[in-house]
């Protein structure tokens, strides 16, 4: 399987997109760091980019990725590969590869200016979104045929994610405000990635002070070694079920 | 070799395959012709695994399709379109289609007729279409495997390629080699097929060896002998027509 991979990793490595993205991501870090002096609050701009640009990145180019390299994914199968062993050598190097992009860019910036638990809690946060996000995308891109549809589709999950989600949480917060929501935004969380890292990160710094009771109670909950476990735990779902489905998905496609 | 039987294949309202059963032999040079659309690349497709049949299987080597991949070691593709990672490198490619088959004795004839090795650092995104082509092809002759696809090898080649590519289909044929071969320009075809598998909507045709289609037929020629079989049926008089048509164009500046 890594032979496939690492020839696949290789070429990634060598995009002009790639390389673009690991920059921006870098300039953008280290200015974060020089313009602010204090070093959380820096990190809170920077998780806000982080939350933003990573998944559509992930998404996007992950599908991109795919439809160009349908022609090179049919010789594979005219190989003697099983394609299992094809799709999960795609997904792993274009992973491997938006994560170097993210650990060159975010990675060293924050290992130089906020090697602290809050810092690496961003650095978790950014490797799990593009590892999520990139699950599905595969699963979008897999599944559509048409390239104009998958990467439509694409962009679609990054709305919802990104912007829709949290729209849906306030007005049903709002709705119910006579209620007590705690524990049911706790599992409203669990279902939006992007929410999940937010909450995780925002926790690990002081500024959840501010927000009160639910502030508090999150905070006993995410603080504690069941929330790390939790949200990691979701992560991982988060990225196995989409993989899991497309492999599925993959192995019954007509080419 | 091959061995298709009752395959039935459809994509949504079409019926790309319908009831093709066939068997393929060493030693045989099979042309898979029809018009667009037919279902040549489909029935290639479905043989190679990356389309699954309805209905129907399909055997090589006497081992069944779409169980384990290993039987693909047994076969050399050459697609119709060839498309590679941009930034990987044409030796890159070679390199790792090695060591994917792991197999030690390669046949580089038609890399070192092509001088491939002299583009070995070309990225793959500033090659030209018929460079494309003439990797595609050096790859699918390289494990010199007992079975040869190819998907309309001559497309976009310039004559002296594609005259070292007849020539080696030639040369493996005389290995006593199976290779399936479709085209649209049947002179391409003409001094290489050993039988014709002839397909129409999804449905076949026929599938005769040259010698009897010629005797049936009267005509030398395969275009005119294909077209006289085919005269008999209404539906097909516009193609041959449109075909004799391009085959006398072509002729003419000699």
């Amino acid at each position: 399987m890594l032979k496939l991979s690492r020839y696949v990793l290789y070429d990634i490595l060598r995009n002009k997109i790639v390389i673009a993205y690991t920059l921006f991501l870098f300039l953008v870090s280290f200015s974060m760091f020089r313009m602010e002096e204090n070093g959380s609050k820096a990190l809170l701009s920077l998780l806000n980019i982080v939350l933003i640009v990573l998944p559509l990145v992930s998404l996007v180019f992950t599908t991109i990725h795919y439809y160009n390299s349908y022609e090179f994914i049919e010789l594979m199968l005219s190989q003697p590969l099983s394609r299992t062993r094809i799709i999960l050598s795609e997904y792993g190097a274009v992973c491997v590869s938006l994560l170097t992009a993210f650990w060159l860019g975010v990675g060293v910036p924050v290992l130089l200016f906020a090697p602290d638990a809050t810092g690496f809690a961003l650095l978790f946060t950014g490797s799990s979104l593009t590892v999520v996000f990139t699950s599905i995308a595969f699963l979008a891109a897999v599944r559509s045929k048409d390239k104009a549809r998958g990467i439509g589709l694409a962009l679609l999950l990054w709305f919802y994610f990104a912007l829709i989600y949290d729209g849906l949480v306030l007005m049903i917060l709002f709705a119910f405000s006579d209620y007590p929501m705690e524990k049911f935004t706790l599992l409203l969380s669990a279902l939006n990635p992007i929410d999940l890292g937010r909450i995780f990160i925002m926790l690990k710094m002081d500024i959840s002070a501010l927000m009160g009771y639910t502030g508090a109670l999150y905070k006993d909950f995410f603080g504690s070694g069941t929330g790390v476990a939790f949200t990691s735990g979701i992560m991982l779902l988060w990225a196995a079920v989409p993989l899991w489905l497309s492999v599925r998905s993959f192995r019954r496609k007509d080419m | 070799m091959i061995r298709i039987e009752q395959v039935y294949k459809r994509f949504r309202k079409l019926q790309v395959l319908n009831n093709i059963s066939a068997r393929f032999d060493e030693g045989q040079v099979v042309a898979l012709i029809g018009p667009n659309g037919s279902g040549k690349t489909t029935l290639i497709k479905s043989i190679l695994g990356m389309v699954r049949p309805d209905k129907g299987t399909i055997h090589v080597h006497n081992q069944p399709v779409n169980g384990d991949p290993a039987y693909r070691q047994f076969i050399g593709y050459m697609p119709q379109i060839g498309r590679y990672p941009d930034n990987m490198r044409v030796g890159e490619l070679f390199e790792m289609i090695k060591k994917i088959r792991h197999q030690e004795q390669t046949d580089e004839d038609l890399l070192r007729q092509f001088d491939l090795p002299s583009i070995y650092q070309k990225p793959m995104r500033t090659l030209s279409g018929g460079t494309r082509q003439k990797v595609s092809a050096a790859l699918a002759f390289l494990f010199n495997p007992p079975v040869l696809i190819l998907d309309e090898p001559t497309a976009g080649l310039d004559p002296l390629s594609t005259e070292i590519l007849k020539e080696k289909i030639i040369a493996e044929k005389k290995k006593n080699k199976l290779i399936l071969i479709t085209s649209h320009v049947l002179s391409d075809l003409e001094e290489i097929t050993t039988h014709i598998l002839y397909l129409q909507e999804g449905n076949m045709q026929f599938f005769k060896d040259l010698a009897s289609l010629q005797e049936e037929t009267g005509e030398i020629r395969l275009s005119k002998a294909i077209a006289r079989v085919m005269r008999g049926q209404e539906t097909n008089n516009q193609w041959i027509d449109r075909l004799f048509a391009l085959e006398t164009k072509n002729e003419s500046p000699r």
